[in-house]
C-alpha cells in the first residue's frame, strides 16, 4: 500500500490517497488543530500511529487499526520518577514531545520505537500498550555532552533498526550524536568519527554532534546517511567512519533538516537544503530539492516546478519521502509538494496547510 | 588570564568580536569584562536577570558550565572559555 500518504501538521494529521490516473487528493482530516509531529504506517500490522503535541496536556500517542476510521489512544510514555534531563540534571524528566515513532523488525511485529524530547529511547514490546525507557541509552555516560538543539532538551530524532539483524540499532540524539547497539538496546556505542560540530570548542569531539536525521539505505544497511547541523555525512561501515558529502562546488547541499534514500540504490540521496544553521532561509529565496547518484560525490539540482524567488520554505527533518519514483515534501509554510519522476520535475498540490512536521508514504 | 572564545556568529552583531583574555574569577565576571569590551555584548549572552539566554552556551575547555542562573562556576588564569551558540530551529 504505497497509494497513501500520511501528512503531520501543526493542525492535524492529513491522509492523502491517489487511486488510478488521478492526482493525490486530502482523503480524510484528522486530530484538527492539535499538532502533529510524526504520523506512521506500520506494514507489520496495518496499524497508523500518530503522535500529538497538545500545548496543554502533553505529548500523547494515537493508534488506529482500521487506517484511521477510528483511533485509539494508548498510554504516552513515562519517565521514571526522580530522573532529570542531561546536561546538567536540574530539570525533571518528563516526554515534552515524541518526536519519532519506528517499528521494529519484521522479526518482532510486538516491538516499537519512540525517541523522544527529552533524549529518550523508549521500547514497547507489547505492540505499544506500554514503554519502557532505555535506561542503558538515557544513562549513557557521555550524556553530559548532550544539550537542546531548536527545543531546550536533547532529542531523540533518528532511529535505524537493521532490516538484516533487529537488535542492531542506531539511533540520532540532537544534539549528542550517534549511538549504536549491537543487543537491542543494552548496550551503546557512540560512532561520531569524522563528524564535525562548529558550534563545540573541540569540533571534532567525541560526542555532542547533531544530526538531524539518520537513514540506512535499505539495499544495503551498513550505508548510513545523515543529514547533519554541519553538512551532509555518509558512512559505508555503520557509522565507524563518516564522510563529509556536502557540495564542495558551491551548490546548496550542505546545512538542512530532511533527507531520503532511494530504495534500491545505495548511492542515490535527496536532501532539502537552506543556506547554513544562521540564515535559515532557502538558497537564493529559492526552493531546491538535491539528489545525488553517486554516494555524494555530486548532487544535482532538482527546481522544476519549485517557487525560485520570494520563498522562505523550509523542510523539517521527517517531511520529505520516497516510495519508488515518488517523493513529497512538505514545507513551514504550509505547501506541499510531490514528483512521479524521482524530483526531476514537482508540482504543488496544497497551498494553505499550516507548517509540515512529517510526511511519510504507506 | 582567562582566555575567552567566541561563536563567530556574534560577528554579525558585533564585527570586530575576537578572541580575548580577561581577569575574572567566575562566567558572571567573563560576561562583564567583555560586555566592558564590546558594549551591549553582554546582553547578547545573558538577561536581565543575570542568567545564561537558553539558546546559549558556555564551555569551560569541553564541559558546559554548571550554573545557568548565576554563572557562578570559578575560573582561573589559565582557563580557556567558549561562548558558543546553542543551536535552535527545526
Amino acid at each position: 500500500m504505497h497509494d497513501k500518504l500520511l501528512v503531520g501538521t501543526r493542525k492535524g494529521l492529513l491522509i492523502m490517497s491517489r487511486q488510478g490516473r488521478a492526482d493525490w487528493t486530502v482523503e480524510s482530516a484528522h486530530f484538527e488543530a492539535i499538532p502533529v509531529p510524526y504520523a506512521v504506517h506500520d506494514p507489520r500490522t496495518d496499524t497508523l500511529w500518530v503522535s500529538l503535541d497538545h500545548g496543554h496536556w502533553g505529548g500523547k500517542l494515537h493508534r488506529s487499526h482500521d487506517l484511521g476510521a477510528s483511533w485509539e489512544e494508548v498510554e504516552a510514555p513515562k519517565y521514571p520518577e526522580g530522573d532529570s534531563v542531561p546536561p546538567d540534571f536540574s530539570v525533571p524528566a518528563k516526554t515534552n514531545y515524541i518526536w519519532l515513532i519506528e517499528p521494529g523488525g519484521v522479526d518482532e511485529p510486538n516491538r516499537l520505537y519512540l525517541g523522544t524530547d527529552p533524549g529518550g529511547l523508549f521500547i514497547s514490546d507489547d505492540g505499544g500498550d506500554s514503554f519502557q525507557l532505555v535506561e542503558t541509552l538515557w544513562k549513557h555516560p557521555t550524556n553530559t555532552h548532550w544539550f537542546g538543539a531548536g527545543r531546550d532538551h536533547p532529542g531523540t530524532v533518528a532511529i535505524v533498526v537493521d532490516p538484516r539483524d533487529s537488535r542492531r540499532l542506531t539511533v540520532g540524539i540532537s544534539v549528542g550524536g550517534v549511538y549504536v547497539s549491537a543487543d537491542g538496546g543494552e548496550s551503546w556505542e557512540a560512532r561520531n568519527r569524522g563528524l564535525y560540530a562548529d558550534y563545540l570548542p573541540d569540533p571534532q569531539h567525541e560526542y555532542g554532534h547533531d544530526p538531524h536525521i539518520i537513514l540506512a539505505s535499505p539495499s544495503n544497511p551498513d550505508v548510513l546517511w545523515q543529514q547533519n547541523h554541519c553538512g551532509m555525512y555518509r558512512s559505508v561501515d555503520g557509522g565507524r567512519q563518516w564522510r563529509d558529502i556536502s557540495d564542495k562546488s558551491g551548490g546548496p547541499a550542505g546545512f538542512g533538516f530532511a533527507l531520503a534514500l532511494d530504495a534500491e540504490d545505495e548511492r542515490v540521496a535527496w536532501v532539502a537544503p537552506a543556506v547554513s544553521a544562521e540564515y535559515r532561509v532557502p538558497v537564493d529565496r529559492a526552493l531546491v530539492i538535491c539528489r545525488t547518484e553517486d554516494g555524494g560525490e555530486t548532487w544535482q539540482d532538482l527546481r522544476a516546478g519549485l517557487p525560485q524567488r520570494d520563498c522562505y520554505d523550509l523542510v523539517f527533518r521527517h517531511a520529505l519521502d520516497v516510495h519508488e519514483d515518488a517523493l513529497a515534501f512538505g514545507t513551514t509554510a504550509g505547501n506541499f509538494y510531490v514528483s512521479d519522476d524521482r524530483g526531476d520535475r514537482w508540482r504543488c498540490l496544497l497551498h494553505n496547510l499550516a507548517v509540515v512536521y512529517s510526511v511519510r508514504f504507506m | 588570564m582567562a582566555q575567552v572564545k567566541f561563536t563567530p556568529n556574534l560577528q554579525r552583531f558585533f564585527p570586530d568580536l575576537r578572541a580575548c583574555e580577561v581577569d575574572a574569577a567566575t562566567i558572571a565576571e567573563v560576561v562583564d569584562a567583555v560586555d566592558m569590551r564590546w558594549r551591549g555584548l553582554g546582553d547578547y549572552i545573558i538577561d536581565e536577570q543575570g542568567a545564561l539566554r537558553k539558546h546559549v552556551n558556555i564551555f569551560i575547555g569541553d564541559e558546559l558550565i554548571r550554573d545557568k542562573r548565576r554563572l557562578s562556576d570559578a575560573v582561573s588564569a589559565d582557563t580557556r572559555v567558549y561562548i558558543m551558540q546553542a543551536l535552535s530551529g527545526g
